[in-house]
């Protein structure tokens, strides 16, 4: 199961960057969201992808036998994902506004205040 | 009660932030409240500077979840005058912003946001766990991404994008990094990690992913090869944002890697330094090539911030007491000095409508105190004596020859012939030549506050300047002193994890 996922972080981040490298800013954009849930994706499995394993055992209650389940990975990605969220809603409303002010969606008309 | 010092100093702006939301409607409250929430926030700084000289450390354990399993929130000295120099430069800002930030800013929520960010910086500067300081990190990046667009100008647009996207490009680095390491580990407390590594037998098996952070860092640092943002979007924003962006944002990125490098990923440091030498010269060099091919003030300006980082990150490669003090005084040097510097380009937009070196001139003639004024900081920043760039210049060249490292001491030697260049560049025509006939702009037509608010705090911070160069000594034991720290992690990593002083409940 974890290779099955470590090839779809890649195939994620593989097309991710492919998105970045073309002309268009939605593409841009696109890529950006493709490439964090990549991360987010990597971040969740490197807690191990254990199925019904606890994570927390009661004060009282008996330890059974390893490997144990960690939330930590979990609450991790899920904050990742709230920032990525509100990130890319502002992305995609500076992309609008970009896009009026410049008028045009290649990348390329974006060289006004280059170096 | 040393803990109260570091949460007050924490909070206070997103208290001020708070505050400032809820009291909206009125723009006077909004100025008032900006400038005195910052102030604030600069004189408990100070008294966390003074704490943690005394202490060592002060370590707080948030919600009392004893390290490594809650987030540790860690003051050294190095982290201690790093916020209080940003904390400054916000008060300074926040002065400046009343002459600069006009209503429709104010009305887009300006000084909440800005209070945001200067929590941001701190929150990353204060914290002791690395996955926290990614969301410091998020909460500094959103602030600023707002603040760097606000105006909605066909420039800021288009520079906000460019900011954002590498930025958010970093930091999905940043946590796919952070994620592979704890994955590792089983961690993610700085000082936990550190102990695990230090005990470690082999510890290559890290450096792969601390590259996925040297890198997300470098992007945020704007060293060699990742600076390309900084120069396309830096010299957008009203000055008084560039100059607040200039003064931090960058810096964040140099702190996290010298924390990385000295507290965390020690144990491999010898592995990586030729490449962290080699990334530094040249940024060094590509940034004092790039200002010099320049013809824009703030544009110049932006391409020295990412030459400066790469004497900052010459001395972490440097890596001896010496260097890391040195590298320390730079810091809080170049942080007073180059938003000084953004401070008086906003000052020239004023006056001439433009800081475009072709089209301004005669302001030696026609405004002498912002001759001497743009003088001091800029001939700081090139390194002359006795002003803090000489100094902090000096001890990073000084530490460079002891350990022999020849070529890296010439680089740094010829990028400061370089940025004295640049400096003098921008003398000549901004202030020495006569006023070009036909092609100003003439001054803005509606200034929003009086020019002595731009002047009070560049005074302030010039003098600042010329206070190190020339009684620096206290500063540069103090550097020392946090070099001293920085360089035995050992001391982090038992103040962290076994906490004598009382928790707070």
């Amino acid at each position: 199961m974890e290779s099955l996922i470590a090839v779809l972080v890649g195939v994620l981040f593989a097309t991710g960057t492919y998105c970045l490298m073309r002309r268009s800013i939605v593409k841009l954009v696109i890529g950006v969201v493709l490439i964090s849930q990549g991360a987010n994706l990597l971040v969740f499995t490197t807690g191990g992808l254990l199925a019904g394993r606890p994570a927390l055992v009661p004060a009282d209650g008996v330890a059974p036998p390893a490997p144990f389940g960690d939330p930590l990975p979990q609450a991790m990605v899920l904050t990742a994902i709230v920032i990525g969220f509100g990130l890319t809603a502002f992305l995609l409303a500076l992309v609008t506004r970009a896009h009026e002010a410049v008028g045009d969606d290649d990348i390329n008309a974006f060289n006004n205040t280059d170096t | 009660m040393n803990e109260y010092s570091l949460l007050l100093t924490l909070l206070l702006p997103l208290v001020g932030a708070v505050s400032l939301l809820l009291g909206h409607r009125s723009l006077a409250f909004q100025r008032a409240g900006g400038i005195v929430f910052s102030s604030v926030t600069f004189a408990l700084s100070l008294y966390l500077v003074y704490v943690v000289d005394r202490a060592g450390f002060v370590v707080i354990q948030v919600g009392d979840w004893q390290a490594p399993f809650g987030i540790s929130l860690v003051a050294d000295r190095f982290s201690a005058v790093m916020v209080a120099v940003s904390s400054f430069m916000g008060a300074a800002v926040a002065i400046y912003a009343l002459a600069e930030i006009d209503e429709a800013r104010l009305r887009k929520f300006f000084f909440p946001l800005y209070l945001i960010l200067l929590f941001g910086v701190n929150g990353a500067f204060l914290t002791g766990d690395l996955f926290n300081l990614y969301v410091w990190f998020e909460i500094m990046l959103i602030a600023s991404f707002v603040l760097i667009s606000m105006g909605g100008e066909k420039g800021e647009l288009e520079g906000g994008l460019k900011y954002v996207c590498l930025n958010l490009l970093s930091s999905v680095m940043f946590l796919a990094g952070a994620g592979i390491i704890y994955g590792k580990t089983g961690t993610l407390n700085m000082a936990d990690l550190a102990y695990n590594l230090s005990v470690a037998e082999d510890v290559n098996w890290v450096i792969s992913s601390s590259m996925l952070l040297l890198v997300s860092f470098g992007l945020k640092a704007g060293i060699f090869p990742f600076f390309f943002w900084l120069p396309a979007s830096y010299h957008t924003p009203p000055s008084a944002v560039s100059a607040v962006f200039a003064g931090l944002l960058t810096k964040v990125g140099v702190y996290a890697l010298f924390r990385s490098y000295t507290l965390m990923f020690a144990p491999i440091f010898p592995e990586v330094q030729p490449l962290i030498l080699v990334l530094a010269v040249l940024t060094m060099v590509t940034g004092v090539f790039g200002a010099a091919s320049h013809f824009d003030m703030r544009r110049i300006l932006s391409f020295h911030i990412v030459s400066q980082i790469g004497y900052m990150v010459l001395g972490l490669a440097f890596m001896t007491p010496l260097a890391l003090a040195a590298a320390i005084f730079y810091l809080v040097h170049h942080i007073i000095v180059k938003t000084n510097l953004f401070l008086v380009s906003g000052v020239v937009i004023r006056l001439k409508g433009s800081c475009d070196l072709a089209k301004v001139g005669g302001l030696c003639k026609s405004a002498p105190w912002l001759a001497i004024l743009f003088f001091i900081p800029a001939f700081s920043l090139g390194g002359i004596p006795p002003l803090s760039g000489f100094w902090a210049k000096f001890a990073l060249v000084k530490s460079g020859i002891e350990i022999e490292s020849w070529w890296a001491v010439t680089a740094a030697l010829l990028v400061g012939v370089l940025t004295l260049y640049s400096m003098t560049k921008i003398w000549g025509e901004a202030f020495w030549k006569q006023q070009p006939e036909n092609v100003g702009a003439g001054p803005l037509p509606n200034p929003v506050g009086r020019l002595a608010y731009m002047l009070a705090p560049i005074t302030v911070l010039a003098v600042t300047t010329v206070w190190i160069g020339l009684f620096g000594e206290p500063l540069f034991s103090f550097a020392e002193r946090a070099a001293a720290q920085l360089l035995n992690p050992q001391e982090y990593i038992s103040a962290v994890l076994q906490p004598n002083t009382e928790v707070l409940p």
